[in-house]
């Protein structure tokens, strides 16, 4: 218990290879020998990466940053789950004492309509940038705003709007979803923002133009799998989205009226 | 002591708590159809960059956001954990401006500018209600009202917080009202770009040298002003708990162009981090303090306990309470394992430099709850359920529920990442690099020595000292990019309504772009045999052994030629693969790489010539009989700011500070 846990294993990794969105991408394969458990599984991607570069060949490209749990940038699909075996765990926080000796591991970016690859395992997540743009605010501006405990706020509500807000915008949701649909993250920031109210002014206007800018971006629609939630890092509720499609509804009847 | 000419802090005259107030009421205007013909250039994202560049946009200027991920949400301002501070006193305990503003200069070790740090504390309560307005989900008591707790030894209860994951929130929430302006039209967004010069013409910045990540293009932007919200430099000693993107370069690139350096040695090592578990390891991740509260830290009494215990051959839990050094209890008896950040780090590394460390590598000691489990929590809900003579299985019991209640999601975190169940053993522990309180030196208009550029957030020196209180970073992030840099721009941009946009094609953008281009091609010729990682590391070992918890003169000597070595070998033989007209992240690294090293340089040369102890820079030649901090008020209460004159070579400037409402006092926590 004192010292290290871990012990060395031999992996297989087939990893997804495209040098940019135009060229079409192929698998490679390599195998990776004493890898300790106690890696991360992106710090056993360095690990590959440095034998890359030694070798005069190309790195890996993949996205990472806070490599906590917490930027959402990490985004890899492995043996076909986003962010991997575990469940409510990004890539970065997954660890290598999840497989074991002698396993073949696959990897591929997301894939999705939406987030065309950039490079390798990178994928441009601009979409998401630009349906939080269209409506994914409340609009006041610095300097407007009143005493804070002026607005009060029953702790459910606080608390569920929090478990919404919990987001990190990682899209694991639409790679995981067969329609590549979005629902789940556009219905979480509807959601927030709805049950608390200092959203509820613009309410009607926000979920209409956040679903349409979601369209626009080609997003596939929601057909209630639930693959969503059941892969979401942050165990983000399906209770959002049935919210967001009361939401909608409501917004659109009084629209026509 | 007397300020250097060429430093102007610009502080207004008048009493402390007037100074803002009436600074606010006189500053220069600029009207609103002016304001559509100046451009801002915001570099960064972060708490700093996104309030900043929303706010700008609101009051109508033209502004551009650069960040270097993929979207301006990842900034790492996202992982802050634990709070923010505000002089709001809901709780009635006797909260005050003048507190927070007293509790932050004392707590940065009597190192920060008064006038600062007054107003900071004068617009916390503001950044509060903005943040609430917008729809952040702060976490509240039933009857509606916002919670507080109380953190980083103060005395008072002002730190708002939502669960865990506050600087999470407060970064969506900046980041929404960022891109309400980018879906109005008024911002405009470059994600994937990474500023890499700044450009000054006729003595003013005006503008950036940037690189498209995606295309490997270099572009040239104009800016009537220039503003870096680039965070702090942490990753100079490899390992840290920032993220593995955060770096040092665009503030280098401004420091080499003119922007004087403040401070570059003050960091912040944080004592609760989950220790390095082999030559593997990209990064570190932090416990947080407040497990302070019910975890006793301790190591054994024996070396060949230790020995035995990192060799796996004994379980910590079988070791007798006799044979256990609570090492900071019996330090510390006053403050026991709630002394500050920086003694609870130092006493840590004491321990186990003397070979007390209880993991493979040596370098880790116990953060044990079995105890307080137990005893405190065990015993009372016993009580609460009427059992008179509880088992030790009961107490345990009753003890984890009440545990896991407090503290599940850090015990989950801790789980996952060691493998090892922190419910059955003690958590090891080891501090951290999180945190750097040196920066760009900044006037009281968060301008730097080149007009028309500004440091916001941790990329500044300001508020922080030597020091820097818990739930402060995210305070200080948005102070200045909501309530302070709306105000201060005005002041230069009055001035600059006349200026037209200077055309990209003017010979200092030619020329910047050209010594861009040159740096990029040089990285890619080397073709060495050692990757950018190997150099960072070496760099990292170099700065944690010799400029880290305990520095002294001739380690810090031995750093500075050790480091001109690793930048001898990294510019000579590092192999960078690909191309730069592409997608190329090892380029990047290289270039962030390169930044680091010479920046380790100067960190240990404002470390050498700091001849004191205080907060976090601790020389092991000056300390008291006891082994405490002793800072030298008379030869060092200055800000120290290093102008870059070549390569190694640095001239110190100094800003004397002066306490005129605090009384300078010695910290003692026995």
């Amino acid at each position: 218990m004192g010292g290290t846990t871990g012990k060395n294993i031999n992996v297989t990794v087939k990893v997804w290879r495209q040098r940019n969105k135009n060229e079409k991408g192929s698998f490679e394969t390599h195998d990776m020998k004493g890898v300790s458990t106690d890696m991360s599984f992106l710090e056993m991607f360095d690990v590959l990466n440095e034998r890359l570069i030694t070798e005069g060949k190309d790195p890996v490209a993949f996205d990472h940053d806070c490599r906590e749990g917490i930027c959402g940038m990490c985004s890899m699909y492995i043996n076909g789950r986003p962010h991997g075996p575990k469940n409510a765990v990004t890539t970065c926080q997954l660890h290598m004492r999840s497989f074991n000796d002698g396993d073949t591991i696959v990897v591929e970016p997301w894939r999705s309509a939406a987030f065309p690859v950039v490079k390798d395992l990178v994928v441009d997540r601009a979409a998401f940038d630009r349906v939080i743009a269209a409506g994914g605010f409340v609009s006041v501006n610095t300097g407007n705003a009143k005493d804070a405990n002026n607005i009060l706020i029953p702790k459910p509500e606080a608390d569920e709007a929090f478990n919404a807000a919990a987001c990190i915008g990682c899209g694991a949701c639409v790679a995981a979803c067969k329609n590549g649909s979005a629902m789940l993250f556009v219905s979480a920031k509807v959601s927030q923002l709805a049950l608390l109210p200092q959203g509820k002014i613009e309410a009607e206007k926000r979920v209409l133009d956040m679903v349409h800018q979601m369209d626009v971006e080609g997003f596939g629609n929601c057909t209630n799998t639930g693959a969503c939630e059941a892969e979401c890092p942050k165990s983000i509720s399906l209770e959002n989205i049935a919210r967001m499609n009361r939401e909608y509804v409501f917004a659109s009847a009084n629209e026509k009226k | 002591m007397a300020s250097s000419k060429k430093l102007n802090s610009n502080i207004p005259e008048g009493q402390l708590e007037l100074k803002w107030t009436t600074y606010r009421s006189t500053v220069h205007l600029v009207n609103p159809a002016n304001k559509r013909s100046l451009e801002v250039l915001i570099i960064g994202s972060g708490l700093a960059g996104a309030s900043a560049a929303a706010t700008l946009a609101e009051m109508g200027y033209k502004v551009k956001v650069f960040c270097f991920q993929d979207s301006p949400r990842r900034a790492h301002s996202i992982a802050a954990q634990g709070g923010v501070n505000a002089a709001k006193n809901y709780q009635n305990d006797g909260d005050s401006v003048y507190r927070l503003f007293y509790d932050t200069i004392k707590g940065g070790d009597y190192r920060a500018r008064e006038a600062n740090v007054h107003r900071l504390a004068e617009v916390s309560g503001n950044i509060i209600d903005q943040c609430v307005a917008q729809g952040v989900p702060f976490a509240r008591e039933y009857g509606g009202l916002l919670s507080n707790r109380s953190f980083g030894g103060t005395q008072v209860q002002r730190t708002f917080y939502a669960a865990g994951q506050t600087g999470q929130q407060l970064l969506l929430g900046a980041y929404s009202a960022l891109q309400r302006q980018v879906g109005m039209g008024a911002v405009k967004l470059l994600a994937r770009h990474e500023m890499l010069d700044i450009v000054n013409i006729d003595g003013k910045c005006r503008g950036i040298i940037a690189r498209d990540l995606v295309s490997g293009k270099l572009e040239r932007h104009f800016g009537h002003a220039v503003l870096l919200c680039t965070g702090g430099y942490g990753n100079v000693f490899f390992l840290s708990t920032n993220a593995m993107g955060s770096n040092v370069t665009a503030a280098w690139k401004a420091h080499k162009k003119g922007a004087f350096f403040g401070n570059p040695c003050y960091t912040q090592i944080h004592p609760t981090c989950i220790p390095v578990s082999g030559d593997h390891q990209s990064k570190l991740t932090l416990m947080s303090e407040s497990l302070r509260n019910d975890g006793r830290i301790w190591v054994p009494k024996s070396k060949e306990h230790a020995q035995a215990i990192a060799s796996g051959k004994m379980n910590p839990n079988d070791l007798k309470e006799d044979d256990r050094d609570y090492y900071l209890e019996r330090r510390y008896p006053a403050f026991g394992n709630l002394v500050p950040r920086d003694v609870a780090s130092r006493a840590a590394k004491e321990r186990c430099d003397a070979g007390f460390g209880v993991n493979a590598t040596g370098q880790a000691v116990y953060l044990d709850f079995a105890f307080n489990m137990k005893y405190k929590y065990g015993k009372t809900e016993a009580t609460k359920k009427g059992i008179e003579n509880p088992t030790e299985e009961q107490l345990t019991e009753f003890g984890q529920a009440v545990i896991k209640e407090k503290y599940g999601n850090l015990f989950d975190m801790y789980a996952q990442i060691t493998g090892v169940d922190p419910y059955k053993n003690p958590m090891m522990i080891y501090p951290a690099v999180h945190y750097t309180m040196g920066g760009l030196w900044v006037d009281y208009h968060l301008m730097t020595t080149v007009p028309g550029l500004y440091a916001l957030g941790e990329a500044n020196f300001s508020d922080h000292g030597a020091n820097r209180l818990g739930a402060s970073a995210l305070m200080q992030g948005l102070a200045d990019g909501y309530f302070v840099i709306p105000y201060t721009i005005g002041e230069y941009l009055s001035e600059e309504i006349r200026t037209k946009a200077i055309p990209t094609d003017n010979e200092a953008f030619v020329k910047a772009e050209q010594d861009v281009n040159d740096r990029l091609n040089k990285f890619l010729n080397i073709k060495g045999t050692k990757s950018v990682d190997h150099f960072h590391k070496r760099l990292g070992h170099v700065m944690w052994d010799k400029c880290g918890m305990a520095r002294n003169a001739e380690g810090l000597k031995w750093a500075i030629e050790e480091i001109k070595k690793i930048r001898s070998e990294f510019w000579s033989d590092v192999r960078v693969p690909g191309t730069a007209n592409e997608f190329n992240p090892e380029l990047e690294k290289a270039g962030r790489v390169a930044d680091f090293i010479e920046l380790g340089e100067l960190m240990c040369m404002d470390a050498l010539h700091r001849n004191e102890s205080c907060g976090g820079h601790f020389r092991e030649e000056y300390q008291t009989e006891e082994g405490e901090a002793k800072r030298d008020d008379d030869k060092f209460a200055y800000v120290a700011a290093w102008e870059y004159k070549g390569e190694s070579n640095f001239e110190l400037h100094k800003e004397e500070l002066k306490f005129d409402n605090i009384k300078i006092a010695q910290r003692s926590y026995k």
